[in-house]
């Protein structure tokens, strides 16, 4: 991969995107095989997968409303492989689409047999309805395909012709646009993933999905950004500057995600309501509970001690390190919520587990990278992009 | 009767990126008690005069651990040993529910560590210094830039000091006088 210096644009990109295409394909075609073998597996895998490549997505697009409306500065150089990422999220509403086929295999709500005896289901099935939970997804990926799409195109306009409207107009979508994001991608965590438990409930559930979704990013950048790095490219563009702030997020999140997790478990644990517990309890059988424990340790105090020094965030392959630990946790966080409703006695791996995780992400992947081999590598119209190069933390 | 004692010398710079040079080379001349004043925060004044990182991070991580075991402590020791209560059908030792005090007491003990640890850093409160001989340097708040060096500096030398600050671009360059007046008699 090579960058051409007037453009900013990268070429010799092909290889990577047919390793990708052919990856997300391959992987794809046998989890279809893995569903002719046992359906029920291949769903839940696929609702995992599913939900880790969607939270890459939905991380990358909450920064990039923030990065607008704070008008952040230090991290210009890092907004187009965000925004990139974040307007690759159309892709996820067509591998909804499988999700819609497994509703009865995922969520007993879906089922009118189970519904008809069941009175907390049929109490909610006002909300928790096949038409309804579509009506929702439509709503969900219009939201954030016209935002995402809005922002990269106003960012790509800014790239050829660069004028203060832009900036103007990318700030004014951001500020309803985060309010939007915050509904949308909260209730969204509820239908897709918090309704797979449809007599449990957890108000703060959307958060806590959404918090595990920005590490997720912030880490997918710093590992993306090191990539570019060992391949010799943007080394002085991207700078241990850059670096140490994304890693300052990840560690910040890394608390404001143990936050979430233990205000949840908390007041839960506090109420001791039994259709509340349901879910800890769960979570509590067999090899489970080691999970619960490697994700407080795991996911929390081990990157927050870790991430504290700050050679540890200046120095890229430490930090790289504790990004793959991040997203490792993060797709851990996820099979512990999800697969303990199909298996309940312990944890099981699966390789649909696998196949689906890659399948997904080739894919998503395959758009990315079309994408971003398409436009320059940073927003090179952005007024604040030199003051962002030169950038130093004090 | 008047005693004067020179503390130091200050000389004046004409913006912030002469200053920021100047403070390169009294480094490199290998002076160690001087020090630059700018009416607003300059980038890269720290690594110009090669300051130190302070170790205030690492004292407040210290003593924020202490804070959340002595806050766990208390707790632990109230509630299951000197007063064993059965609450709402909890274990006595609920560390869940003792999470929360323990997490406030080492807010309180590290925000308090942050704010003492800093002014002793600092060495403040301090009550008076030798740049305020000098009436020039009120300007220091308003549009001047300054660099200031105490006698202490075991580099400092009355002629050499001054000719070296002249030579970096220094202005106005005046001595830093104590002034005592003494009493007839005394």
């Amino acid at each position: 991969m090579k960058i051409d210096l007037n453009t900013f644009r990268l070429s010799g990109t092909e290889p990577t995107k047919t390793r990708f295409l052919v990856a997300g394909i391959l992987m794809l075609a046998v989890s279809v095989a893995g569903y002719f073998m046992d359906s029920h597996q291949f769903f839940f895998s696929y609702l995992t997968a599913y939900l880790f490549w969607l939270s890459l997505g939905l991380g990358s697009l909450f920064l990039v409303l923030l990065f607008h409306l704070t008008g952040t500065r230090w991290g210009s150089v890092l907004r187009r492989i965000i925004e990139t990422a974040a307007v690759s999220l159309p892709v996820m509403a067509i591998f909804f689409i499988p999700i819609l086929f497994g509703m009865h295999e995922l969520y007993h709500w879906a089922d009118p047999e189970v519904v008809a005896h069941d009175e907390i289901l049929r109490a909610k099935s006002g909300y928790l309805n096949f038409t309804f939970f579509v009506i929702r997804a439509a709503v969900y990926f219009s939201v954030w395909t016209f935002l995402a799409w809005k922002l990269y195109s106003k960012s790509l306009e800014q790239d050829s012709n660069p004028q203060a409207e832009q900036i103007h107009a990318m700030r004014r979508i951001s500020a309803p646009g985060m309010i939007l994001f915050a509904i949308t991608s909260s209730f969204a965590a509820f239908d897709w993933v918090m309704s797979i438990e449809p007599h449990w409930f957890s108000t703060i559930f959307g958060l806590y999905i959404f918090s595990g979704g920005l590490l997720m990013a912030l880490s997918f950048i710093v590992l993306f950004a090191s990539d570019l790095r060992r391949q010799g490219l943007l080394t002085t563009t991207i700078t241990t500057e850059h670096y140490q702030d994304l890693a300052r997020l990840i560690f910040s999140f890394t608390i404001f995600w143990g936050y979430m997790a233990f205000s949840q478990y908390f007041l839960i644990w506090y109420a001791n309501i039994p259709e509340e517990t349901i879910f800890f309890l769960k979570r509590g059988v067999g090899s489970w509970r080691i999970i619960s424990w490697v994700l407080v340790l795991g996911n929390f105090l081990l990157p927050f001690i870790v991430l504290m020094p700050r050679a540890v965030k200046r120095n890229n392959i430490a930090l790289s390190v504790v990004a793959v630990w991040v997203i490792l946790m993060h797709y851990i966080d996820l099979v512990w919520i999800v697969m303990p409703v199909h298996h309940t006695q312990g944890i099981h791996f699966s390789w649909m587990d696998l196949t689906t995780l890659a399948g997904i992400g080739g894919i998503y992947m395959w758009v990315f990278w079309i994408r971003f081999a398409a436009q320059p590598v940073v927003p090179v119209g952005e007024p604040s992009l030199d003051e962002s190069i030169a950038f130093t933390n004090n | 009767m008047v005693k004067q004692k020179p503390e130091g010398m200050i000389a004046e710079f004409e913006n912030p990126a002469a200053l920021l040079r100047a403070a390169e080379k009294m480094r490199a001349a290998g002076f160690s008690s001087f020090d630059c004043h700018s009416p607003f925060p300059i980038h890269g004044m720290d690594r110009a005069m090669g300051e130190k990182r302070s170790p205030l991070g690492w004292i407040v991580a210290v003593v924020a651990f202490l804070g959340f075991s002595a806050g766990m402590g208390l707790e632990w020791w109230s509630s299951s040993v000197a007063y064993p209560l059965v609450i709402s059908g909890k274990p006595f030792f609920s560390y869940q529910a003792f999470g929360p005090v323990a997490f406030a007491v080492m807010v309180l003990s590290s925000a308090l560590t942050a704010l003492i640890g800093m002014l002793a850093l600092n060495k403040l409160p301090l009550f008076n210094h030798p740049v305020f001989n000098s009436d020039n340097f009120r300007r220091a708040t308003d549009d001047a830039f300054f660099i200031s060096i105490l006698a202490d500096d075991p580099k400092y030398d009355e002629q050499a000091t001054r000719n070296f600050l002249s030579e970096i671009g220094g202005q106005n360059i005046e001595q830093l006088l104590e002034t005592t007046e003494m009493k007839e008699g005394a």
